[in-house]
């Protein structure tokens, strides 16, 4: 290790390269960081652009601004693209920005597999993307692709979504093997596991769950194309096949999928909690068991959402327990974020509203998790609004505000300019009202019994739709703020403190604002 | 001024009916017409009680929070970090609370699952986008299509009371009988939910699912398809039609009377103009769905009909596509959805409408070849 320090400390001057060689030569981590945050910034707008004609579409009965063809295209891509293109990336980022700089190493562990991970994932989007040009158009059949309608009944660019979500595999095995590689070696001296930051221990965890599911995804994808292409009949009834085995292979990756995109936030919220309560964080050993035993258990429930398919009662019952102990370390984690404010001193800068909010509706989404598993209940919950209301209560002011709030933690550290905290307060209260007025009433018109991915409705469901269609809109142009206020930090702004927040506690924090090109090139100790 | 008036008036509804829970239906689950759904509605609504309690709880915790220790002048903020056994007992209680919910729900799920023969068995098919019912005792079986016409989906007429979840044939089923359903599907999945009956079973080409209900009242229930399956998946609504048993019996002999009725039509002498009209109503009911209105179709998945080859002049070829369907396309068999009538019919029309009959062979077809189509496979 030491050796490789010596030899950098000569050119401890060098700065990035000039001009766009920069961004695509790229190994250094925060080059990186930033380029994944980017990009995900951008497909958050193409997917919530996406999202915008859903709800247009839905905004009255009756067929509105698209057909029903298209609508079922918009709702397939809304969806992988915000789960493969938004929040995964964003949590990539983060970790590529931020776990380096917490653990005190100088880079990641592998920088030019880390330049070549991010690289293919705007090729695997420009090809997703691209499938709305072609004859027959997108992908069209839910961002579950249940075959046979994914298989024998898909329009012909099916195979370039195949090839997009293999890259994306690809894409997110090698950021995992990375972020792993990088824990596991690059500590620095002192940090034993035990002292690691939460952030850091989410991501490892999460990290491993990708390299467990993102095969299993590829091998779904892999089945379908040998199905469509090569006669195979892994899910065709008619040829032996088994129609319900895509749904268990893709739920066996789509479980741990759903807990990568809320683990990492889980680590965000506790920083910033510990960081604005002025306190330390509360029960740092249960949490790390809590976020293990989640991370396990989310490989022994993915039929939960299958409790329609027929399955025998056995098994209904089995997963209908093994999905409810999860609320059990999960409920250890939302009581250990209460009790670290429990005697604090709170201030509520931006980033600790976004992680209030964050705790108080993803226990909304949470609860409304615990009454999906409930599976006799879920027979009349199942694919309704119901659902689509949870899963974005755990996702919108879960994981995106998970996000959004890390954002503007760490972005002092990353601009060396505070952002204006006036915009970036109007921008929270902005978001939390319009997300609760967009996705609240979702749970009634699930209840009262409106399925999801429809594209138009009967009557009785009109007035709440009008509604949801409204706080949709005005949480859509909310976002444009947000951009906004980045910019403005890039570009102006207050200069920032080395340590930024009054109580801010870690490694990033003890390095210059903004961060320099290289950072702990000399491993500092921890006590 | 309207548009913004509307949105206003909606969003003031919002807000004062929450509270006041204008109808309870609206916002909640059906507690349904028999004994399971009601069982199912009481469970729903023990665990919905538990989380907000447990909800209003953590919120209102968090609103003390917030307000009792927002950083003050030369506050010291504690320092402790842990308390085991305060841990322990959350930890325990949240174990304890989920018990209290999971031994109902184990009850109840035993009680859904009963699978026992019915007096009734009726088998549903999912087809793309059409539901197809078969009542396995009495040998009757027909096709459930949405009755709500494209004028209304267009906004050009005003829309029924029904929009959307009305069908042109309910199913039609006798009270206090124990129905039992079989159910499966033809081409994708799909899922048959009515709420009322708390039922929902995904309909899986390949499988076959059950699921029971009786019905202690008379009356009409309505639900929909509930997995996505396809671009109309909004569009092929579940209607089920309970009445007494003597009109069960009723219905069952009418549609037997009405199946006699329909081979003898196949003897029948046809006009064109007769065909071409019964065709287009079939048309609209069975093929505008892929094929459009205008018979452009949308292609490449649903092909044109209008100046197409094979309508033009092949007419044996379009004969066997409509009895057997397209392998591997969403083209599916209509021998058994619809009689030799409405084939003939329909194929006569397509072969008649959009200009076809001046640039193709212009031959009609008669139920007659359709039935002889049918004995020659046999």
């Amino acid at each position: 290790m030491s050796a490789v320090i010596d030899s950098h400390s000569d050119d401890h001057h060098h700065g990035p390269a000039k001009g766009i060689t920069r961004w695509l030569y790229t190994t250094n981590h925060k080059d990186i960081g930033t380029l994944y945050l980017w990009f995900s910034f951008l497909m958050l707008f193409l997917g919530g652009a996406m999202a915008m004609v859903i709800r247009a579409e839905l905004f009255e009965p009756g067929s509105q601004i698209v057909s029903p063809e298209f609508y079922n295209q918009m709702l397939t891509n809304h969806g992988l693209i915000m789960v493969f293109g938004a929040v995964m990336p964003a949590f990539v980022g983060l970790a590529n920005w931020i776990i380096p700089m917490q653990i005190g190493a100088p880079d990641m562990a592998l920088p030019r597999m880390n330049n070549l991970s991010f690289w293919i994932l705007p090729v695997a989007f420009g090809i997703l993307i691209s499938t709305f040009f072609m004859e027959g158009g997108g992908p069209n059949f839910g961002w579950t692709f249940y075959a046979p309608l994914s298989t024998t009944y898909a329009p012909p660019t099916v195979t370039f979504f195949i090839f997009a979500v293999h890259i994306m595999g690809a894409s997110s095995i090698m950021g995992s093997i990375n972020i792993i590689t990088t824990i596991l070696n690059m500590r620095a001296p002192g940090m034993t596991f035990m002292k690691m930051p939460l952030f850091t221990w989410t991501w490892l965890i999460t990290a491993y769950l990708l390299i467990a599911v993102m095969p299993v995804l590829a091998g779904a994808v892999t089945m379908m194309l040998m199905d469509i292409h090569f006669g195979t009949s892994f899910f065709n009834a008619a040829g032996g096949g088994d129609p319900v085995l895509f749904q268990h292979i893709f739920w066996f990756f789509g479980h741990p999928e759903v807990y990568i995109m809320i683990l990492p936030a889980f680590g965000i919220v506790s920083h910033i909690i510990e960081t604005f309560s002025r306190k330390p964080i509360f029960g740092y050993t249960s949490m790390v068991y809590a976020i293990a035993s989640i991370a396990i258990l989310s490989f022994i429930v993915w039929a939960h959402h299958m409790f329609t398919v027929g399955m025998p009662i056995a098994g209904e019952l089995f997963f209908m327990y093994t999905t409810m102990l999860i609320a059990i370390p999960t409920g250890v984690k939302v009581f250990n974020w209460l009790s670290t404010m429990f005697k604090g001193s709170i201030s509520f800068e931006t980033p600790m509203l976004f992680s209030i909010a964050f705790v108080a509706l993803f226990t909304i989404g949470g609860l409304s998790g615990l009454m999906l598993a409930i599976a006799p209940a879920d027979f009349q919950y199942h694919d309704t609004y119901f659902v689509v209301a949870h899963f974005h209560y755990v996702l919108v002011p879960g994981a995106i505000f998970g996000i959004i709030a890390g954002v503007y933690y760490w972005l002092p550290k990353w601009t060396g300019n505070m952002y204006d905290e006036v915009l970036g307060k109007t921008h929270f209260w902005m978001s939390f009202i319009s997300v609760n007025i967009t996705f609240f009433p979702m749970h009634f018109v699930g209840l009262a019994g409106m399925p999801r991915r429809i594209p138009d409705y009967a009557l009785q469901f009109a007035d709440f739709n009008m509604v949801i269609s409204i706080g949709a809109f005005i949480f859509g142009l909310t976002q444009l703020l947000f951009l906004f206020v980045i910019l403005k930090s890039i570009f102006a702004g207050k200069q920032a403190t080395t340590e930024v927040w009054e109580g801010a506690k870690g490694l990033e924090w003890t390095v210059a604002s903004p961060a320099p090109y290289h950072t702990f090139e000399t491993p500092p100790e921890v006590k | 001024m309207m548009f913004i008036k509307r949105i206003f008036a909606a969003l003031i509804a919002c807000c004062v009916s929450l509270p006041l829970f204008a109808g309870w239906g609206d916002v909640n689950m059906t507690p349904g017409v028999n004994a399971l759904s009601r069982e199912i509605f009481d469970l729903h609504m023990t665990i919905f009680w538990i989380c907000v309690v447990i909800g209003a709880l953590v919120l209102g915790f968090m609103v003390y929070l917030i307000v009792a220790f927002r950083k003050k002048e030369g506050d010291k903020p504690a320092q402790f970090d842990d308390h085991p056994v305060l841990e322990m007992t959350w930890t325990v209680l949240f174990a304890v609370i989920l018990a209290v919910m999971a031994i109902p729900a184990t009850f109840t799920m035993i009680r859904a699952y009963d699978d026992a023969e019915g007096d009734i068995n009726i088998l549903i098919t999912g087809h793309q986008w059409k539901w197809q019912y078969e009542y396995l005792e009495d040998e009757v079986s027909f096709f459930s299509n949405l009755a709500t016409d494209l004028d209304q989906r267009n906004n050009i007429a005003p829309k029924s009371d029904n929009y959307l979840l009305e069908v042109d044939e309910p199913l039609v089923i006798p009270t206090n009988k124990r129905i039992r359903f079989l159910i499966t599907a033809n081409d994708v999945i799909h899922s048959w939910w009515v709420p009322d009956f708390a039922v929902k079973q995904d309909a899986i080409p390949g499988f076959i699912n059950t699921a029971w209900t009786q019905v202690d009242e008379e009356g009409i229930f309505r639900g929909q398809c509930t997995e996505l399956c396809g671009q109309y998946h909004g569009y092929m609504p579940v209607v089920v039609k309970a009445v007494s048993p003597e009109d069960y019996d009723v219905w069952v002999n009418e549609k037997k009377e009405a199946k006699i009725q329909q081979a003898l039509l196949t003897e029948k002498l046809w006009s064109t103009e007769e065909l071409y009209e019964i065709g287009e109503g079939v048309y609209q009911t069975n093929c505008v769905a892929c094929h459009q209105v205008n018979g452009e179709g949308l292609p490449p998945v649903f092909p044109a009909l209008a100046g197409s080859d094979l309508v033009l002049n092949d007419k044996a070829k379009q004969i066997e596509i409509l009895m057997e369907g397209v392998q591997g396309a969403a083209m599916q068999s209509y021998a058994e959805q619809l009689s030799e009538v409405d084939i003939a019919a329909v194929i006569t029309y397509t072969r008649k409408a959009w200009g076809n009959d001046a640039s193709g062979d212009g031959e009609i077809v008669i139920p007659k070849e359709i039935l002889d189509y049918k004995n020659n496979k046999l």
